[in-house]
Formats: structure tokens, sequence, C-alpha cells
């Protein structure tokens, strides 16, 4: 009976091996995958119920863990409330936004970066902590650019962001209204559903970062970009070269009011004026003509030089790509030329192109994200990037003393601040819809010469206020500036 | 190693030594499994050492030294591996089952210390009151009978329980226990006395089809009785693990007993018949079948339809990965029966791969060791009984693992020694029990030649010794 009792042992022996190489397969092969289903909560909760790292600005926490007794073991906080919502978004089970979802690996601790700390914390037997995320804000900026917009009025809507042109480091990002991301992290699901859905039903959009992800007709201040393309195309070079102007302008094939622009009673002579005098004004006629003139074509490269048509950000997700149409007919080109038809940013794709201006013409990759670091360990630091060269130094210094004396003397004097030179423009985009109040931009940056600081001031909704880019946003842009220069 | 060539008192001039001293030491580090188990039980989930460590660890080392005397007294050539492979399996079982104690707020794992106790002592009985194995060889029918009325107990109205689905308990006031436990330990000793007195019948006769030798018709008998018993119970208790186990057990035999291949594919045609029909025919079969292709498509499906119990126990063993959570580091409990048929995904989610392979190295020895009492015994009946023995872990743990990391579709089985579970457990040690009386008959060295044997006379099955060498 011992041959087929050795037959039998054979047999045993490859049932045994199919079990080790199955269990092979679903632990570590498949294992990722496994982890990765939508069904599995036990990877949900424990990721719910680790200690997460902290989102930091300056030395401060905005976003921590806080241990408790539950059975999730800690709570997500959030100190500020709704001051850094929009970018830090909320930590909830089973889902969350901003910074806190696209850094998720940093701060839960499984981003390979951290390897070395994980093993030696695991090697001291504590649990793995995830690391920590340091942001570039500045928390004066952030404060001042918040207080101005809230300031303004129950049911404003709009936002601010201000960046560092040298660098691309964003110093301030808010979105107004904003939401208390406390009471979305909070354990108790029934009452974050029910804020969630009210939140999300909530027609003035609390959940939106509207510097990122909010496109508008980005009105006068897109002149900058059509002066840019201007000087960038040859046919003038200096803050003082004559250029068209008018009271009104017939856009090219077209006939009647419906075709013409004018000038909302500014002073923008027919025979011509320079172009520093057409910034101050912010003469219509003479952008719409002036783009009319570079044509689809350059406006749309230098359109898409600044930044627009493409994804920049990369540390925070859910970035909408400012808009600059493609095969424009010449009246379609003019009304582009001062911000309107089709053409349309984001707060941050406006900070950018003052940025630019400021920074040489040099576009810097936006980023929020300065250092990834865990305990004693500084695990990385985010090394400024250039991502373009969106116009010539000369065109930039004619851009900025033109935009100088738009502050000096023009449109933009709120945003005046006692020795410092400012550069800025103001701008009023209408909505396309009539009988509603347009948007209301500002973006300028300072000092002029050597530019710390640019930023961008939208307003889409001021309730009980007529909009004015320049009245209501140039005295905001101008806290945020001082709040950097301060220092 | 006194091998003298030609002592008579020697096979092929081999002498096996006792090998006590080793038997203890490797007690010793199954030991530490339990102790240190139990010790990171309470380290990982509350962080400290367990306070009655001392009492827990005394307990279970008073368990095995009291074993290792009683073989050391009876059976002093048992094969000395098996004992501290079965020590290392309980008492990682009973830390596991006390982890999933703490999340449940159970207490199981003192009922299984408990069931342990008894296991052992009828381990030590067994050992004390058997001194041959080759005496049960007289209860086969008696045996047979038995098992039978043991595998119908629960279908009787009355003392049958209908729990999670299977009708296979029992309960007499508030004790439950399931019959088929013992009623497979019992098959197997009938199957061997039955096969031992039929084989030269079962073997010989038959005719040859395409290179095969197929049995004769009358000879077919006893594999459709079987057949028929395990599609009861697979009908009547919906007990698809044991059905499988028995049926598998004596197809095993057969082969052993008869040396023919063409027993195992007559069986394996019948088993196919069978399953083939069981699906066709029976709901339970379906979903078994149905949530094991589509698992993902059954989660969080209808109750009784869903495959919510495997889903979790492979994202278990995900979640383990490589080296595991840590006691504590995981939620095994979120898997149902995660203490007795999940056990395995418990291990795997916070021991990691590497404990499971360890697991399945031991259950690969202890097999191993099981079959290799059965090459060297003497005896016919010896051997088809640790073969059968053999058997019933080496499938149980298959069919078991097998079904929660989802080789084979899910039945219900417990995992020998590691699961929770009273009649499973004493019925395992009573297995470890008899196979170790067979591996010291098998290793003792053979008396030097007496004329008479005053036992061999009484006892025909010792008769075969010779036909079988």
């Amino acid at each position: 009976m011992n041959k087929p009792i050795r037959t039998v042992s054979i047999f045993f022996m490859l049932l045994f091996l199919a079990l080790m190489l199955n269990a092979t397969y679903y632990q570590f092969v498949a294992a990722d995958s496994l982890d990765k289903r939508p069904e599995n909560r036990r990877v949900k909760e424990a990721a719910y119920s680790s200690e997460r790292g902290a989102i930091l600005v300056g030395r401060t926490p905005i976003a921590q863990s806080k241990a408790v007794d539950d059975e999730f073991k800690f709570l997500r906080t959030y100190p500020d409330r709704g001051l850094y919502a929009p970018v830090t978004g909320y930590f909830s089970f089973g889902s969350s936004t901003g910074i806190e979802s696209s850094q998720n690996k940093v701060l839960s601790g499984d981003d390979p970066r951290l390897f070395i700390s994980n093993l030696v914390e695991l090697l001291g037997n504590k649990p793995p902590k995830g690391g920590s995320v340091q942001l570039t804000l500045d928390p004066d900026a952030q404060r001042a650019a918040y207080k101005g917009l809230t300031a303004l009025g129950d049911g404003v809507e709009g936002s601010v962001v201000a960046i560092e042109p040298k660098t691309g480091k964003i110093l301030a990002m808010v979105s107004v209204p904003s939401f208390d991301p406390n009471r979305l992290a909070t354990h108790d699901f029934a009452a974050r559903d029910k804020l969630y859905q009210t939140l999300e039903r909530d027609s003035s959009e609390p959940l939106l970062n509207r510097g990122i992800q909010k496109r508008l007709a980005p009105g006068s201040t897109f002149k900058l970009v059509t002066a840019a393309a201007a000087l960038e195309s040859g046919d003038y070079d200096g803050p003082d070269d004559i250029v068209p102007g008018g009271d009104t302008f017939q856009l090219p094939q077209t006939s009647g009011a419906t075709g013409q622009i004018d000038n909302e009673g500014r002073s923008c002579p027919a025979d011509g004026l320079t172009l520093r005098k057409a910034m101050e004004q912010s003469c219509n006629t003479t952008f719409a003509q002036l783009a009319i003139k570079v044509g689809s074509e350059g406006m749309l490269r230098q359109a898409e030089k600044f930044g627009f048509n493409s994804d920049y950000l990369e540390d925070l997700d859910g970035q909408v790509r400012s808009a600059f149409p493609s095969d424009l007919t010449p009246p379609e080109v003019g009304q582009t030329g001062i911000g309107q038809f089709e053409v349309q940013a984001t707060p941050l794709q406006m900070a950018m192109v003052a940025g630019a201006i400021a920074n040489d013409g040099v576009v810097m990759r936006p980023y929020i994200v300065d250092e990834v670091q865990q305990a004693d360990y500084d695990a990385e630091t985010t090394e400024p990037e250039e991502l373009s060269r969106a116009i010539s130094s000369e065109t930039a210094k004619t851009l900025t003393d033109v935009l100088v004396s738009t502050v000096d003397e023009g449109t933009a004097t709120p945003a005046q601040i006692e020795d410092v030179e400012v550069a800025g423009k103001t701008g009023t985009a209408q909505r396309g819809v009539a009988g509603k109040p347009p948007y209301g931009w500002f973006v300028s940056f300072a000092p002029a010469g050597d530019a710390d600081v640019a930023v961008a001031v939208m307003i889409e909704e001021a309730p009980g206020q007529e909009i004015a880019g320049g009245r209501l946003g140039g005295p905001i842009a101008k806290a945020v500036m001082e709040a950097v220069l301060d220092k | 190693m006194a091998t003298t060539p030609g002592n008579p008192s020697t096979l092929m001039g081999f002498v096996h030594r006792r090998r006590r001293g080793a038997e203890l030491f490797l007690l010793v580090l199954a030991l530490g499994v339990g102790v240190g188990g139990y010790a990171a039980v309470g380290l990982g989930v509350q962080g400290k050492v367990p306070p009655d460590i001392i009492g827990y660890g005394g307990w279970l080392a008073a368990l095995m030294v009291g074993a290792h005397v009683v073989v050391r007294l009876v059976a002093p050539y048992a094969d000395p591996v098996m004992l501290p492979v079965v020590a290392a399996l309980n008492g990682l079982g009973l830390a596991v089952i006390h982890r999933i104690d703490l999340a449940e707020d159970h207490t199981f794992a003192r009922q299984q210390l408990t069931w342990m106790t008894v296991g052992v002592i009828l381990f030590a009985g067994t050992l004390l009151v058997l001194r041959d194995h080759r005496v049960l060889a007289r209860f086969t029918y008696t045996f047979g009978l038995l098992a039978i009325v043991l595998l119908l107990m629960p279908i009787l109205p009355g003392i049958g329980k209908n729990i999670n689905g299977a009708r296979i308990w029992i309960g007499v006031g508030p004790f439950s226990f399931q019959p088929g436990e013992v009623a497979k330990v019992l098959l197997v000793v009938a199957f061997a006395g039955y096969l031992v007195l039929h084989r030269d019948a079962l073997a010989l006769a038959g005719r040859r089809v395409l290179f095969v030798d197929l049995p004769r018709g009358r000879d077919l008998g006893p594999i459709v009785a079987m057949w028929l018993v395990s599609l009861g119970i697979l009908v009547f208790q919906k007990d698809l693990g044991s059905s499988l186990l028995f049926f598998g057990l004596f197809l095993l035999m057969l082969y052993v007993a008869t040396e023919r291949p063409g027993w195992i594919i007559v069986g394996g045609v019948m088993f196919f018949a069978g399953a083939t029909a069981a699906y066709r025919l029976f709901g339970h079969v379906r979903v078994r079948v149905d949530t094991w292709l589509h698992p993902f498509e059954y989660y969080r499906g209808p109750l009784g339809q869903n495959s919510d119990q495997l889903v979790e126990g492979l994202f278990g063993f995900a979640w383990g990965g490589l080296i595991g959570r840590g006691f504590g580091g995981g939620d095994p409990a979120r898997t149902s029966y995660a203490e007795s048929d999940f056990i395995m995904a418990s291990i795997g989610e916070e021991l990691g791969l590497t404990a499971v392979l360890a697991v399945l190295v031991l259950y690969g020895l202890l097999v191993e060791r099981a079959l290799r009492t059965a090459v060297i015994s003497r005896d016919g009946f010896g051997k088809l009984m640790a073969t059968g023995l053999a058997g019933i872990i080496a499938l149980q743990v298959f069919v078991v693992i097998g079904g929660v990391t989802r080789l084979i579709p899910l039945t219900g089985l417990t995992t020998s020694f590691l699961s929770y579970g009273g009649s499973s457990l004493v019925a395992s040690w009573v297995v470890v029990a008899l196979l170790l009386r067979i591996s010291d008959q098998a290793r003792r060295p053979l008396p030097a030649l007496e004329p008479v044997d005053e036992q061999a006379e009484a006892n025909e099955a010792t008769q075969l010794i010779k036909v079988s060498r």
C-alpha cells in the first residue's frame, strides 16, 4: 500500500502548494487592487482612523488630527474654519477635497518619500503617522483678502489669489462664501450628510474654490494680454507709442448698436492716444482695434503663453482651464481684446498674467505645497519651476510702466500704497445676461520694479453694491499687497 | 544507534529513536507561539500585556507538559513532531480567537481553552486506554453504524438544530455539539477495517477498459453507498464541506487499499455527476458557486445570497499584505465568523502572508508526518487509518482555506485546531492521539523473535503484516 500512499502525499503536497500560491496572489499580487476597490470599507475606515499629518501655514496648523474617544480615534479639525477651507478642502469619511485629497498620500503616510521615517517608527513600535504638508500661503495676506471680501457684505461671491511672481508661490487663495470643514469632517455622519446636501444645493456654491475652479470673463484686466500681444507683434515698442482711439468703434462686419464698442464715458481721442493713456482710461475702442490688428492667431498665441488653455497647477485637484477661443472672426477678436466674447479666466490665471509682467516676462508654475515634512525629517521642498516665457523683458518693462501710470493717474487709483510703486488694472466684465450686474476684477503687483506680490481680485456678486472692479476690488488688492510687503 | 545488520529486531537495519527530548524542546517553542501570541494580542489591542498572562501561560504549559508526559509514558516511540505542531496551531488559534473576542465582546477564547483542556484529556485518555490501535479493527461495523447514527442525529426533530442554514448541530440543554466531527473519525476507523478485509476482492476483480482497470459492478456497492450518504448530507443538512470531506476520504482510502487508480476515476466521475446535479437542483449550492465565481457582483446582495463574508475575508487578506497589520492593527471582526470558519482571514490580515504560509507549512508538516506514519506502519489497518486521519486534516485544511481564499467555492468547515469550535477541537485532538498511537507502534523496534505472541493469536489483523511486506 506504500505506493498509493506516496501518490497521495504528492497529491496533498500539490493541494498545499495551490493554497500557498493562492494566498500569495491575494496578499501580494492582487493586494493593491483589492485595497482600492470602492466596496472596501476596511481600508477607508483604517485611513479614516489613522493620525493624519497636519496642513501647515507657517508654523501654524490649519488642519490637524485630534485624538478623540470614539471608534475612529482621530477627528480632523480646522481651527480657522472658513478662512482656508477652499484650499484645505475637507476630510470626510469616504471623500475628501482640496489639499486633503491631492496630498492624501503624504498626509496619510503612504507616500514613498516618507518610507525611511515610517520604517524608523515601525521599528520603534509606533504606528506610522502621516507626514505634514507645509503650504506657501502667507497667513496675513490670506486674512487680509478674506476680510476684504467678506466686508463687502452678505451674499458676496468672489475670490482673491495672490502669488509671488519670482517663484510662483501662491500667497493667498480665498473664496467667498466659504464653508466650515469641521462640520463636514464630523463623525456624526447623519449631520454631515444633511449639511453636505445643503451646501451642494446652495446656489452661491460655497464648496467651490473660486480661485481655480471658477472661470469668468476677465473684462478689462484682459487688456494686459492684448497690450502684450500688440507690443510683442513689433508694431509698438513703448508706453508712449500712439495707439488708435475713438469714442466708439464699430466692429468690422457689423452694423448698429450691438456691434458698437464704446468707452462708457471715458475720454479716448479719435485721432489716437498713447498706450499709457489708453490703459489709464481703459479705452475699449483702443484694445478692440489692437486685438483685431494682432489677429485671432496672435491673440491666441499670446494668451496661451500666459497659461490659457492649459493645466499648470499640480498641487490641487480640480483646476479649471482658463479659455481663449481659436479661429475667431474679426468682430470676435475685437471683443476678446477687451476680455469679452468667449474669453474666460480664473483668478489664479489673472494673477499669473500680472505676475509674468512683474517677473520680467517669465511665467512661473504656480504651487501651493512648499514642503513635505515628517517629524524630524524634511522629506522634500518644492523647487520653483519656469512654466514659459510669455513676453520679452522689454515688453514687460513697458507694460509695468503703463500699469504704474494706471494706478497713479488712471482707473486703478484705489490700489495706491504710500511710498510703494504699484502697478494695476481694473476690470468690469459684462455677463452677457441683460439686467444682471457685471463682474468686478482687479489685478495688480507691487513694488512695480521688483515685485514681491501679484494679486487678482474677482467679485462675482455683491448684492446692494454697484459692481466696479476698481472701487470694490482695488482696496482689497491693496490690503493684500500691504500684508505681504509689511514683512 | 545500534543497527546490527541481520538483527531480527530491526527492520531493514534501522531502529527509530524515541526522540522525546526533541518533542519537549519543540513543545517549548510551540508554547512560545501560544503565550507570545496571547501577550501580543494584549499589547496590540489594549496596549499592555494581559494581567492573566501567568495563569494563562501556566495553564497552556500544564496542558502541553501533561500531554508530553502521557506520550513519554505510554507511547515513547511516537513521532516527536506532531504534538508540538498541534500545540503551536492550537496556541495560535487561541490567541487569534482572543483577539476577535476583544473586538466583538465575546469570551470564546475562554471556552476554547476549556475545550482544549477536554481535548487534551481525551488525547491522554485515548493513548492510555488504547495501547494497540489494531483493537479498533474489531469495531469496524459498530463504528460504521455509530457514525451513520451520529450523522443522522441533526436531522431528528427535537435535538437537531439549524444554525446558519446548515443542519449539523444537536443541542442538549445549553450544550450543542456537531456529531459530524466525531463521525468522521469513526468513519475513518470503519473504512480502514472494512477495506483491510475486502481489499483483495476490491483490488483484483475487474476488467480493463482503455488501459484502466475498472472495478467490478458488484464491488461498486460500498462506493455507491458512500456517495449516497454524502449526497444525503449535502441535501438534507446543506453541509457542503462535510459532504465533500466524507466522499473524498472514502475515495482516498479505497485507492490506497486497492492500489487501483480506477477507483479514483469512477469516484471522480460520480463526484462531478453529483456536484453538477446539486448545482442544478439546489439553490444553496448554486449560491455558493455563483458567489465564488463573481464575488463582487454579489457583495451586499440580499441576505443568504451575498458574498459579503468571502469578499470581506479577501479584503482582510489584501489589507494584511506581506507582514500583516499586527494584532489590533486590522479589523478582522468585520468578516463574520472571523474566529471560526474565517480564522485564516484574521491571521492573514493581522499577521500577514508570512503567518499564513507558516500555518500552511505546519499543517503540511502534520500531514506529512501522518503519511510517513502510514508508510512505515507494519499493518494494513494502521496504514489505512493513518492515511485516513492524514486525509481528514489535509482535505479539511484544503477545503476551508481554499474556500476562504477563493481557490474553490466556500463551504463550511472548521480549520482543525485553529478555529473556534469545541466539537472540532476535541475530535482533532483524538485524531492526533490515534496518529501517535499508530506511529508509536510503527516506530517501536520489533520484539526479538518470540515463539508466540499471545495478542497476535487473537487479532486477525496482525496476520496481515506478512502480506503487506
